[in-house]
C-alpha cells in the first residue's frame, strides 16, 4: 500500500524533494518514508485524514519543526539540490526563502503597513517600502480593501482579510516557495474562494504547497496531489504517503484503493 | 409534556425559595462591594480635606520649614523623591524587563527558570525594612554617607521582583501564533523577541513598571536607613536628601502645626502621584490595545 511515485510523469523542475523522510517526536514515529518531489510554479496539495502527518511534513520544508524540542528527523529534504538539514544550513535563511501561511490567520498586532514591511525590514530592505507594501497587498488581492487604512491595526480586519494580509506579508519577502497549512479552514466560503483564486495567480511567481482537509479545494485548486494516510502500528499511529500524482489522476483514476475510498468519500 | 413538569407554571414566582435566596444574596454581594470601597474613599477624602489647605505652588517650590518657622513647602523632598525613584527606575527596569524576557523567552520551562522564579518570589517577600538595613550596610557604611543613590538601590531591590514577575507574565501571554508567524518569516530568535513579542507585551510590562514605581514612591522603611532626611535642596545624587514619604513620617509626628499641615499636603501629593501613574498605566494599555 505504499507505492510512492518519486515524481509524477510530467514533472520537470523540482524545487523541494523529500527522500525517505522519517519524522519522530521523541520516541514516537510520526511519519514514515516520505519520498516526493515538489515541482516549480505549481500548486501541490497534501490531503488526508487528521493525524496523517501532512502538516508535519509541510513544516519540515521550512524547518519550523525545529522549534519543537522533541522533534527529530531521518532522511533528507533537498531544496534545489541542497540538503536543508545539513549542519551548515541556517534555518533562518531557509525560512526567508520558504514562507509559511498558517491555519489560523495570525497578523501581528501592528498596523497593516507594518505587518507587510516586517519581513523586508528583517533583512534590511533598502528599496521603496511603500511600493513593496502596495505590490504585496495587490498580490494578495487586498489592496483595494485596505489602501485607505494602512495605519490601522491588522488585527481589526475580518478573518478572510487577515488571512490575505498574512499571504501578503509572506509574499513581501519575495520567497521562492509558499507553504500553506490549511489556510482556509478558519474562513467562510466566500473568503475561501477569494484565497483559491489568489492561489492561481500566485503560482505564476511562486511554488506553492497547500495542506487541506477540503477535497473540493484540492481538486479545484491544485496541480499535484499527495494523499497521506495513517496506519495503526503497535508503536502508534504512523503517517505515510499513499499516492502522489497529478491532481486529476488522484481524483479520477487513483491507483490505490485507499485513495479511491478517500477521494470518493467512502473512507475506511 | 413529561409528567415531571406537568403541574409547573412557566411564570416566575417571586416568593419561591430560590428567588428569595437570589435576591438576598445579590443584596449581600452589593453591600460587600460597597464596603470594600469605604477605606479607599475614606482615606482619599481625609487626605484631601486635610491636605488641600497648603496645596499651592509654594508647596512645590519652597524648601521644608524648620521647627517654629512658618510657611515653606516640600520642594526638597520632591527633589529627593525624584532622584531616589529615578535611580531605582534606571536600575530596576532594564534588569527586570531583561530578566522577565529571559525567563519567558529563553529559559522557559527549564530548571533554571523555576529557580529564578522561586528566588524572585522570595525577594518580593523580603520585608522592606530588611532591604533598607541591608543597603545601609552595603552602601551607606561603605561610602560613609547617606545618599539618594543608596535609597535608589534599596527601592530598586523592592521594584525588581514586581517588574520581573509582571514582565514574565505579560510576555508569556503573547500568543504562540504570532511568534510562529515571525519565525516563519525568517526572524532570528532575537528579532522575534525584540520586534514582535516585546512590543505586543509592552502595555503589560509598562503597567507593572508604573505600579512598582507607585509602590516604591510611597515606601518609607527602606529610605529611613539610606536617605535619612535633609532640610534643603541637594546638588548631587550622592548627597543626603529627603523624600516625601520620609517627610510625612517625620512631620506627622512633629509638635508644630506648620509641619503637621505640610505632612498632610505631602500625603496628598503622594496619593495624587500614585493615582496619576495608575491612570497613565491604564491609558497606555487602552491606546495600545
Amino acid at each position: 500500500m505504499t507505492a510512492q511515485l518519486k515524481s509524477p510523469a510530467q514533472m520537470t523542475n523540482t524545487v523541494l524533494q523529500a527522500e525517505n523522510l522519517n519524522i519522530y517526536y521523541g520516541k514516537f514515529h510520526a511519519v514514515r518514508d516520505v519520498t516526493l518531489a515538489v515541482p516549480k510554479n505549481a500548486i501541490t496539495a497534501f490531503i488526508g485524514p487528521s493525524g496523517c502527518g501532512k502538516s508535519t511534513v509541510l513544516r519540515c520544508f521550512n524547518r519550523l519543526n525545529d522549534l519543537i524540542k522533541s522533534f527529530s528527523l531521518r532522511g533528507q529534504v533537498f531544496y534545489h539540490g541542497q540538503d536543508l538539514y545539513a549542519p551548515e544550513v541556517d534555518p533562518v535563511e531557509v525560512r526567508r526563502r520558504i514562507g509559511m501561511v498558517f491555519q489560523k490567520p495570525n497578523p501581528f498586532p501592528k498596523s497593516i503597513y507594518d505587518n507587510i514591511a516586517f519581513g523586508p525590514r528583517l533583512v534590511g530592505y533598502k528599496g521603496n517600502m511603500n511600493q513593496l507594501v502596495e505590490q504585496s497587498l495587490r498580490g494578495a488581492a487586498l489592496w483595494d480593501e485596505v489602501k485607505d487604512k494602512l495605519k490601522e491595526s491588522g488585527t481589526a480586519l475580518s478573518g478572510g482579510q487577515q488571512q490575505r494580509l498574512c499571504i501578503a506579508r509572506t509574499i513581501a519577502m519575495q520567497p521562492d516557495v509558499i507553504l500553506m497549512d490549511e489556510p482556509c479552514s478558519a474562513l467562510d466560503p466566500i473568503s475561501t474562494l477569494k484565497v483559491e483564486d489568489l492561489l492561481q495567480e500566485l503560482k505564476e511567481q511562486f511554488t506553492i504547497i497547500i495542506v487541506t482537509h477540503n477535497m473540493q479545494q484540492a481538486s479545484r485548486a491544485s496541480d499535484y496531489t499527495a494523499f497521506f494516510n495513517v496506519e495503526a502500528t503497535p508503536q502508534g499511529r504512523v503517517g505515510h504517503v499513499v499516492e502522489y500524482d497529478r491532481t486529476e489522476m488522484i481524483f479520477q483514476n487513483p491507483k490505490e484503493q485507499a485513495t479511491q475510498a478517500y477521494v470518493s468519500g467512502r473512507f475506511g | 409534556m413529561s409528567e415531571l413538569l406537568q403541574n409547573r407554571s412557566l411564570q416566575r414566582n417571586p416568593w419561591a425559595p430560590r428567588t428569595l435566596f437570589s435576591t438576598t444574596m445579590s443584596g449581600v454581594v452589593m453591600l460587600c462591594a460597597l464596603l470594600a470601597l469605604v477605606p479607599l474613599i475614606a482615606v482619599l477624602g481625609y487626605v484631601l480635606v486635610n491636605g488641600l489647605s497648603r496645596f499651592d505652588l509654594s508647596l512645590l517650590t519652597q524648601v521644608q520649614p524648620a521647627p517654629r518657622e512658618l510657611g515653606g513647602g516640600v520642594g526638597n523632598a520632591i527633589q529627593g523623591t525624584l532622584y531616589t525613584v529615578g535611580i531605582a527606575i534606571a536600575l530596576a527596569v532594564p534588569f527586570g524587563v531583561v530578566g522577565g524576557g529571559s525567563l519567558s523567552e529563553f529559559v522557559r520551562d527549564t530548571r533554571a527558570a523555576r529557580w529564578i522564579g522561586f528566588a524572585t518570589n522570595v525577594l518580593s517577600g523580603v520585608p522592606s525594612i530588611v532591604v533598607g538595613a541591608f543597603m545601609y550596610g552595603a552602601v551607606v557604611a561603605t561610602t560613609k554617607r547617606y545618599s539618594a543613590v543608596a535609597g535608589g538601590l534599596a527601592l530598586a531591590v523592592l521594584m525588581l521582583p514586581v517588574i520581573v514577575r509582571t514582565a514574565t507574565e505579560a510576555l508569556e501571554l503573547v500568543p504562540s501564533e504570532i511568534r510562529q508567524a515571525s519565525v516563519g518569516l525568517g526572524s532570528t530568535k532575537f528579532q522575534t523577541v525584540s520586534r514582535v513579542v516585546l512590543p505586543a507585551a509592552l502595555p503589560g510590562i509598562l503597567t507593572g513598571v508604573m505600579l512598582s514605581v507607585a509602590r516604591a514612591t510611597g515606601e518609607t522603611a527602606p529610605v529611613i536607613f539610606t536617605v535619612l532626611g535633609w532640610h534643603t535642596w541637594i546638588g548631587s545624587v550622592w548627597d543626603q536628601t529627603n523624600t516625601l514619604s520620609l517627610l510625612v513620617y517625620k512631620f506627622a509626628t512633629s509638635p508644630f502645626d506648620n509641619q503637621k499641615s505640610l505632612a498632610w499636603s505631602a500625603s496628598l501629593l503622594l496619593v495624587l502621584f500614585v493615582f496619576a501613574l495608575n491612570v497613565i498605566a491604564r491609558l497606555v494599555v487602552r491606546r495600545r490595545a
